[in-house]
């Protein structure tokens, strides 16, 4: 991005693009989890219940890529619910008083699923 | 023009109070049901998070997420523990497949109003269909 010069480009902040692009990242890998989560639970002889899904979430491959989906649906929730916020909130002070409450909520729900997925 | 055409009411900035006489097409059901279930998903992610952890945590605890569903959470009923739950079940299958929409638009460049239609009927549909068969599971009707 040029800052300087003929081509400097003097409007927008930029993160536009990178953040449609980034819902749409994180929304191929939540819906690919989803299939892969859904294979194992549909295509087994054991019984459903607690024995299989504990043992879907105890492979080390699974926590490794249900870290990554917490933080894809984080990320993908911040940008669609700032969407909203913007959209349909005008006031400066309440729009930014939801998005700060946008942030926690998410950081603290990410927090709390890694929490669990730490200990499983 | 005829009078018709001159009566017709039109909306630049809808407003709250217009939302019930405006008639959205397909598509715009769709889209702002994307919305709605996106919003709803994000304001149960606790529920979600709950259901995360008591099911996997010890078989004790997964025998108390299977009970909440019966007996309920605390002064909250079972019904409407299932509820909830069929709530999100909607919301993640209408997200999902208007989800897929979004993308397969993108790849494809199809943004032709017929197809916009009728891949928002399809949407609509199968997020319907799917959410009536795990909901009649989910209430235990099958």
């Amino acid at each position: 991005m040029s800052t300087f010069g003929t081509k400097r480009i003097v409007t927008g902040a930029h993160y536009g693009l990178r953040d449609w692009l980034a819902q749409r990242v994180t929304a191929v890998l939540m819906a690919l989890f989803t299939i892969v989560l859904l294979v194992q639970v549909l295509f087994t002889k054991q019984p459903l219940g607690y024995e299989l899904w504990a043992g879907i979430f105890s492979q080390q491959w699974m926590k490794f890529v249900t870290f990554a989906l917490i933080l894809s649906l984080a990320f993908h929730a911040w940008v669609g619910v700032r969407d909203i916020w913007m959209d349909y909130v005008k006031p400066v002070g309440l729009r930014l008083a939801l998005h700060v409450f946008t942030l926690v909520w998410l950081v603290g729900c990410a927090g709390w699923a890694i929490q669990v997925l730490w200990r499983l | 023009m005829t009078d018709t055409t001159k009566n017709r009411p039109v909306y630049r900035n809808i407003h709250v109070s217009q939302i019930v006489s405006y008639r959205l097409p397909p598509a715009g059901i769709v889209s702002i049901l994307h919305r709605i279930s996106g919003l709803l998903m994000f304001f149960l992610l606790p529920f979600v998070i709950w259901m995360f952890d008591t099911s996997l945590s010890t078989e004790i605890s997964f025998d108390g997420f299977k009970n909440a569903f019966v007996a309920g959470i605390g002064f909250v009923p079972g019904w409407f523990v299932k509820l909830v739950a069929l709530g999100l079940i909607w919301g993640y299958l209408h997200h999902f497949i208007a989800g897929v929409r979004h993308l397969w638009m993108d790849a494809t460049h199809s943004v032709s109003k017929e197809q916009g239609k009728s891949s928002a009927i399809l949407t609509l549909v199968l997020s319907v269909l799917l959410t009536v068969a795990l909901g009649a599971k989910l209430f235990g009707l099958y």
